[in-house]
């Protein structure tokens, strides 16, 4: 048959509202697709359906009440968010904690980082249609909860951290149920393994999806897993080391494909490296106080003051612009999925639509901590 | 490279910069608006320097004039250096874009643009980010009168 023949329609670009209600957004982000046929041309996020002015209530409050705004940032790595905060303050302060703080705090920014993570593959499987990965990771990740509801007294927005130290002590269980916690999900993380990291159908649908390259990793500031699978060396806790992290021994995890499966793969073996930093510093807490004490209400000396952490999505910053008054000048928290955001379209730009939900998932993003 | 050796390339380049350590922890390199760009591409592309990652870029309201605020690092390197760049005009303060130098900037400015009010030349989508479009005022600026009184409780 003559090809010039058949009937060639005439096609157009059309667009399509993917949220803010849509499932696989994890939050009121609202995405607009155009598309042609079904491959993605371009995707263009709104975002500020839950903008809070959080960094304008900074400028209101005092040091001490900053620290509990930022829990409502990024509510999967609360505790690394405070600990931000709380570090910024004693840095300008020139505030030096005791160790027994220290450890502490890193140990539940490990244990919160694994939370994090566990959520994340569950939801994750459910996005690419695997329900059970949802109750594994949800079941594995109550165990950590409930160690928090003893020591912290919160299961999500702990508020442990103060500037000066933690709100109170450790729970006397805290280490045994920590330990029964490692010991439980050493045995359990392979099965994470099994159900996706293997399944077929996962890796047809992850790998070669969604490629981000080093140099573009690098100049859209993506950090934290995403970027780390991308080959951008940049884990605070190895280059800019705080609280405990530059006395235990663990790998910084670096991938070269960059792609969905790549930094699948980064955060499966994060949690392996948490649970070996947990596992040498849960026996070795120094004994010492707990909180120093500082005035009743914090005031600065004048200056510009910059700290980062890693939390479990990447690099969080926290700029505190100080009069010497008793709140900020200015303060700005330079979240890690605002930037993360920011490569979604160099990310999902030829891929169909199913793949965006993959990229959408595997670059784990929190709304609020990108609404701000 | 250390602080001398940053400051000893950025003036062999450019001698319309003032530097400060004060009250930071990082260099603080001072230039006007006009010449903010080519001294951010300078920076990047430079093998020395090699400033390939921003790491924050923020506005601050002085109140006698605006601020923009540039976080740079190096990842082959690791050093850090500030830029910043002032605008005493609050009406129209105008500086040019570096989304093409770093991407993360196409984000970061409409951030600035849209609480701050600083527009950005040649950028290629200056809207606002977060507030609806037809929001009046920029709620970061130090005299946005609040009056719905969401912040001032």
């Amino acid at each position: 048959m003559n090809t010039d023949t058949i009937h060639k329609p005439e096609t157009q670009e059309y667009f399509i509202n993917m949220g803010p209600q849509h499932p696989s957004t994890h939050g009121v982000l609202r995405l607009i697709l155009s598309l042609d046929g079904e491959i993605i041309k371009n995707v263009e996020p709104h975002l500020g359906y839950i903008h809070r002015s959080i960094e304008k209530m900074c400028e209101r409050d005092t040091y001490k009440m900053i620290v509990h705004l930022t829990d409502r940032m990024d509510y999967l790595s609360c505790h690394m968010n405070n600990e931000a905060v709380c570090l910024t303050v004693e840095k300008a302060l020139e505030l030096e904690v005791t160790e027994r703080i220290k450890v502490i705090r890193t140990l539940v920014s490990e244990l919160n980082r694994l939370s994090s993570h566990q959520l994340w593959w569950g939801v994750m499987g459910m996005d690419l249609g695997a329900i059970t990965s949802f109750l594994y990771g949800f079941r594995d990740r109550e165990m950590i909860t409930d160690i928090f509801e003893e020591t912290c007294g919160a299961r999500l927005t702990m508020n442990y951290n103060v500037p000066g130290g933690l709100m109170f002590d450790i729970h006397p269980n805290f280490q045994k149920r920590v330990k029964e916690f490692i010991t439980h999900f050493k045995k359990k993380l392979p099965e994470y393994d099994d159900l996706l990291s293997n399944n077929v159908i996962f890796k047809s649908r992850t790998e070669g999806v969604g490629i981000l390259s080093k140099e573009d990793a690098i100049s859209f500031g993506v950090t934290g897993p995403s970027g780390r699978a991308s080959g951008f060396s940049c884990d605070i806790r190895k280059h800019n080391p705080y609280s405990a992290y530059d006395r235990v021994n663990f790998k910084e995890i670096l991938y070269t494909k960059g792609d969905c499966f790549a930094r699948y793969k980064a955060r499966i073996d994060e949690m392996w490296e948490s649970m070996k930093i947990i596992e040498q510093l849960i026996d070795n807490i120094p004994e010492g106080s707990s909180r120093e004490t500082t005035r009743a209400v914090i005031k600065l000396p004048k200056g510009e003051f910059y700290q980062k952490v890693e939390t479990a999505r990447g690099e969080f910053g926290v700029y505190i612009i100080s009069d010497g008054k008793k709140s900020p000048y200015r303060l700005k928290f330079r979240s890690p999925g605002f930037s993360t955001l920011s490569a979604l379209n160099t990310m999902a730009k030829g891929c169909k639509i199913a793949d965006l939900v993959a990229i959408m998932s595997t670059i784990d993003l929190v709304i609020p901590d990108i609404d701000r | 490279m250390d602080i001398e050796g940053l400051k000893n390339k950025i003036l062999s380049f450019s001698d319309e910069v003032e530097f400060s350590e004060e009250e930071s922890e990082f260099l603080n390199v001072k230039v006007n608006p006009e010449h903010l760009y080519s001294l951010a591409s300078f920076l990047k592309e430079n093998k020395d320097t090699a400033f390939d990652y921003m790491f924050c870029q923020t506005g601050v309201d002085w109140e006698e004039y605006l601020e923009v605020v540039y976080h740079l690092s190096s990842n082959t390197h690791k050093h850090n250096i500030v830029l910043r760049t002032q605008m005493t005009d609050r009406e129209n303060p105008t500086v040019d874009t570096v989304s093409n130098i770093w991407k993360t900037a196409e984000f970061h400015e409409r951030e600035i643009f849209d609480l701050l009010g600083i527009k950005f030349n040649n950028h290629p989508d200056m809207r606002r980010i977060f507030l609806d479009d037809d929001w009046e005022g920029y709620p970061l600026r130090k005299d946005y009168v609040d009056e719905v009184n969401i912040v001032d409780l």
